[in-house]
């Protein structure tokens, strides 16, 4: 139990103040994609200093250390109730020192007892399988990329977004519109096509354990994201909505089943800050392997 | 790059226009959702806190309490604007606040406050908390922490050498309507 709690911890500190491999090669190259001397340049080299500060303090990338989201992988056996509890003490301890923010409210009451824990607070998803591996994945997501997603129910008159592929790419490429730099771009989109109002957003934040570089298996989804990353990236929103090349990273999406009445587009938007992190674990809870 | 020092005079900042860089230093309050919305329904500042040519910052910092009780920031990002557009403007007429920090751009509202009593809108960069929280050289004091939680209280920081864009001006101009328009014309275009 302390030492699954201790490596839930770690990973916390890690997730919370080093940013993945991926996301931070793709801001590298965004930097290096703006023109010289723009406020947007200037916005992505301030982000390249923080991330380097952040990782050398190991204090949070952002103070906004946002919603707790762990997606754990389990063998047949597994103790749910055990791991529950010691990812809630692990939270807790992660906001005493200062890797997570105070950041949880009583709805009803506007308190915050400073724990992180409450009703929903962390979230934790746990997915059994056959394989003998544990693997934590760890999603930080704050409020302000939060607030820009949205869900679109198709048809969507005003958009003249009907119930095919054409109608998904004109609804994601509005949430882009509306979301402006109020989501602190660039961003990443994790996409739900299909779904009900819930497991849409579900899955669509399932989007952001992929890595910022793969490539969708599905040969139409490859393509749709393909496309929605190059038209984001044709309208000049820019870093931080200042204008510039850079508005989107990346666009994963996948597809659900719907009910023949319903038709969901659920866009979750991710900020430039993208804490995404995961372990394996060993049966005694110490870490045996980074998978990012 | 153009140098802001407290206290923020009308001249200085009637100076500057959109999409100049700046460098702010000086005593600036935090103050977010829970803080609007109380000034809005009429709650008084509390005795030490003023605002008058002062700024304010759209802020939720992470603070560590340190063993002789005060405090150091840790993280010190802006968090999104918008949400106070309903009450921004007022508190702008009424308390005589010179510049807004924050993220993300406001609205038409505010950007009218600003035009008629002299304020500026500096756009600093959102998820920066490391930088931004080395530019905050003091936390002189926290009020409303007991009633509105640690993120949402108003904290007194002397900042020094803080980066911002001037994103909304005191003569009527938004970079965020002028990103809107422009980005919403090249969507049309291929849609």
């Amino acid at each position: 139990m302390n030492a699954l709690k201790d490596s839930l911890v770690e990973l916390i500190r890690r997730t919370s103040a080093e940013i993945p491999d991926d996301v931070n090669r793709a801001l590298i190259a965004a930097l290096e994609n703006e023109k010289k001397g723009t406020i947007a340049a200037s916005a992505l080299k301030i982000i390249e200093q923080n991330i380097e500060l952040a990782k050398r303090k190991s204090q949070p990338i952002c103070q906004d250390t946002g919603s707790v989201i762990f997606y754990i992988e389990c063998p047949v056996g597994f103790d749910q109730i055990a791991c529950e509890e010691a990812a809630r003490e692990a939270v807790k301890e992660a906001t005493k020192i200062g890797y997570l923010r105070q950041n949880s409210v009583d709805s009803l009451t506007g308190k915050n007892d400073g724990t992180n824990l409450g009703p929903g607070a962390p979230a934790i998803h746990f997915h059994q399988h056959r394989s003998p591996e544990i693997a934590v994945r760890l999603v930080l997501k704050g409020g302000g990329c939060e607030n820009v997603g949205a869900q679109y129910s198709l048809p969507a008159e005003k958009l003249h977004a009907n119930r095919d592929l054409d109608g998904c790419r004109k609804v994601i490429l509005d949430a882009v519109l509306q979301a402006q730099g109020k989501g602190c771009g660039p961003g990443i989109l994790g996409v739900c096509i299909g779904g009900d109002r819930a497991t849409g957003y579900e899955f669509s934040k399932q989007q952001f354990l992929r890595l910022l570089d793969d490539r969708n298996p599905n040969p139409e989804l490859d393509a749709l994201e393909q496309e929605i990353l190059k038209t984001a990236n044709e309208l000049g929103i820019g870093p931080m909505g200042f204008g510039g090349k850079t508005t989107l990273l990346g666009v994963k999406i996948c597809a659900a089943n719907r009910v023949p009445a319903s038709f969901f587009v659920s866009v979750s938007y991710m900020c430039w800050a993208y804490r995404r992190q995961g372990v394996t674990l060993g049966a005694d809870g110490a870490i045996k392997t980074w998978l990012y | 790059m153009t140098s802001l020092s407290f206290p923020f005079t009308e001249a200085q900042v009637r100076a500057l226009k959109v999409g100049d860089e700046v460098s702010i230093s000086g005593i600036v309050f935090t103050g977010r959702d829970a803080v609007h919305k109380y000034l809005h329904e009429g709650g008084a500042l509390p005795p030490g806190v003023s605002l008058r040519d002062g700024i304010i910052y759209h802020c939720g910092p992470v603070m560590m309490k340190q063993s002789d009780g005060s405090y150091k920031c840790t993280a010190a990002g802006p968090t999104t604007s918008i949400r106070e557009e309903p009450y921004q403007w007022q508190i702008i007429r009424d308390f005589g606040v010179r510049g807004v920090i924050g993220k993300g751009g406001m609205g038409d509202k505010t950007l009218a406050a600003c035009k008629e009593h002299g304020c500026v809108y500096l756009h600093a960069i959102g998820g920066a908390a490391q930088v931004l929280a080395e530019c905050v050289k003091k936390v002189r004091n926290v009020y409303f922490a007991e009633e509105f939680g640690s993120p949402e209280a108003i904290w007194e920081l002397e900042i020094e050498n803080f980066p911002a864009v001037v994103t909304i001006d005191s003569h009527g101009n938004s970079l965020h309507k002028e990103v809107l328009a422009a980005s919403q014309a090249a969507l049309t275009a291929r849609l």
